[in-house]
């Protein structure tokens, strides 16, 4: 018997629920909107998941009588549940795509984009791997299946295993965009079909540390120091930068991309409040204390 | 009181005819339901499209070979390991191994069976494959062959089980006339005991590889997941897709209605298919066997 289990992605789901304790605590105010607890339901990409449990746990300390359920899943799925009308907050490390705008305003749903934080992808390879550094064109003919072995670029001779993360991920979808397709919507340029697609960023970080064939990207956030990170050129005329803070913010690292948050409408009340506090220096110095890079005002 | 003792016997009789006909009410209930949600992406996407050899469904590509394939090629793998493992462990264990380290083997087997398999997923991911990787010499060890290996060794506990059990119960007097014939031990087990256990012997083989093509946990971590459509035994060291990994990977970002989302159901309706077949042709062999055995037995 097939065993169907829509996302049965236990380990990769991390679920916070805090103080669900602290309801009923309002005898005696009057006012019945002291104590309440409020609860902001949050789900979407695993790059941003542990940014948002952090700021979870420090918005419980600012407001104690809200809480934030965190949950990850990719960001196709936490902007599925937006549309589905299941979340109050959805998480994306992409730009949600015009047809999921246009089925969630089928439901009756606006969504309402933020710029939460900004993020570099690393590409990271194997500490073993004598190639340090690599161009984006180089990294879209890895990709594609044009390079099939490391010697042809300088390192040993042995075969490319190519890491990705699931299409559900927004990762992937950027990758796929900005280094595979070099920023060109014309271009049709596919993964190649033996891209291994692995179900988490812990996945790629583990086989990249073990495998010498191995090469993967990642959001900053998630690297390692077992894995080497690989300097990336835009083309051949700039050269080959590491991604850092400084980096990313001067627009010298090639491959780094806004973090989105997606409220449906105009966010209001409990919601509203959080999102003020995200953009807040404390909120934001969070962000890179996670290895991320704060969102620009 | 007799009137009495007859409606109670009809009330009892009539509840458990209802428990019985509700699994086929349930089975049918999830076929329609998959049929519902799956047969809109045969429309949507042309025969031609399904039949390709590229599964990309965020750019539109659908093509349900390589996933076919992968799960075929996974199973078969598994199969290989475990009924080979799994009928010998069983004959072991009933016909072979004295009373008491039968009585210790038959309950360390059936824990097994119950080990969750997101842990001998981890177990894979950490040990299997870079230990296949190294001994084998290939690419990477997130490939075919280790899904088959870690499959086929959760298969195990439950062909161990179920066919032991059908050995079990052939009864002392085949063996004993089979000695006072002169045959030797190994004549017994290979002439006698299983062909007479032949029923249950098939419904273990039958139930391993049932839990071998629903597995989707372990398979999703240490296959690799790339949708290549298998071709020669090389590919059995490659990475690979199967139905199952595909859909859960996938289920949780479509949203509901769409083209990927009726094409995630159609995966589950042939995922369904194949196995109702592998069910009814054990069930025809079993129903064969067994007629046969009985003649040549009794």
């Amino acid at each position: 018997m097939p065993r169907v289990l829509p996302s049965s992605k236990p380990f990769l789901v991390v679920t916070l629920l805090l103080g669900l304790l602290l309801s009923g605590c309002s005898t005696g105010s009057g006012d019945p909107s002291i104590g309440a607890t409020d609860i902001i339901v949050n789900k979407g990409s695993d790059t941003i998941v542990n940014l948002a449990l952090a700021w979870a746990e420090a918005y419980k300390v600012a407001e104690p009588q809200v809480d934030i359920a965190v949950t990850g899943g990719g960001s196709g799925t936490g902007i599925a549940a937006l549309i589905n009308g299941t979340v109050d907050v959805a998480n994306a490390s992409r730009q949600i795509k015009p047809e999921e705008r246009a089925s969630a305003e089928g439901n009756g749903i606006e969504p309402n984009e933020f710029v939460i934080a900004r993020d570099a992808i690393a590409i990271v390879v194997n500490p073993s791997n004598p190639v340090n550094e690599l161009s984006i064109s180089q990294l879209s003919d890895i990709y594609s299946g044009k390079i099939d072995n490391w010697s042809e670029l300088g390192g040993e001779d042995r075969p490319i295993v190519r890491l990705s993360r699931e299409s559900n991920s927004g990762t992937h979808v950027y990758f796929l965009e900005q280094v595979l397709r070099k920023g060109d919507k014309e271009d049709k340029t596919l993964f190649s079909p033996d891209t291994l697609l692995l179900p988490s960023s812990e996945g790629i970080i583990s086989e990249v540390r073990e495998n010498p064939n191995a090469i993967g990207y990642d959001g900053l956030g998630y690297v390692t120091n077992e894995v080497k990170v690989i300097a990336v050129a835009r083309d051949a005329s700039n050269p080959h930068v590491l991604p850092s803070v400084q980096t990313v913010n001067s627009a010298e690292y090639p491959i780094s991309r806004d973090l989105y948050m997606y409220t449906a409408g105009e966010p209001t009340g409990p919601i509203l409040a959080y999102l003020e506090w995200i953009f807040r220096p404390e909120a934001q110095t969070i962000v890179s204390d996670l290895g991320f890079v704060p969102a620009l005002p | 009181m007799m009137r009495r003792l007859a409606s109670a016997e009809f009330a009892v009789s009539s509840l458990i005819k209802a428990t019985g006909y509700s699994a086929i009410l349930f089975i049918v209930l999830i076929f329609i339901f998959l049929l519902r949600e799956g047969a809109p992406a045969v429309l949507e996407i042309p025969i031609r499209d399904l039949l390709g050899s590229r599964w990309y469904p965020i750019e539109g590509y659908f093509g349900l070979l390589p996933l076919i394939g992968g799960t075929v090629l996974v199973t078969i793998g598994a199969t290989l390991v475990a009924v080979p493992l799994g009928l010998s462990t069983a004959i072991y264990i009933a016909e072979v191994a004295p009373r008491w380290l039968r009585e210790v083997l038959k309950p360390v087997v059936e824990v097994l069976a119950g080990l969750p398999s997101v842990m001998l997923g981890f177990l894979g991911i950490i040990a299997l494959a870079p230990y296949i990787r190294r001994a084998l010499d290939i690419p990477t060890g997130l490939s075919a062959f280790t899904g088959a290996i870690l499959l086929g060794a959760m298969a195990i506990p439950t062909v161990v089980s179920v066919a032991e059990d059908a050995l079990d119960a052939v009864p002392r007097t085949y063996r004993e006339a089979a000695k006072a014939l002169g045959a030797t031990e190994w004549q017994i087990i290979w002439r006698v005991t299983l062909p007479a256990a032949r029923s249950g012997v098939l419904t273990a083989i039958m139930l391993g590889i049932g839990r071998v093509i629903g597995e989707t946990m372990a398979v999703m971590m240490v296959t690799g997941n790339a949708p290549v459509i298998p071709n020669g035994l090389t590919a059995l060291f490659r990475p690979t897709r199967t139905m199952t990994a595909t859909i859960a990977a996938e289920m949780g970002e479509v949203a509901t209605g769409s083209v990927h989302y009726h094409a995630l159901f159609l995966i589950g309706i042939v995922l369904f298919m194949i196995s109702l077949i592998i069910n009814l042709t054990g069930a025809r062999f079993v129903f064969r066997q067994r007629t046969r055995a009985e003649r040549i037995l009794s």
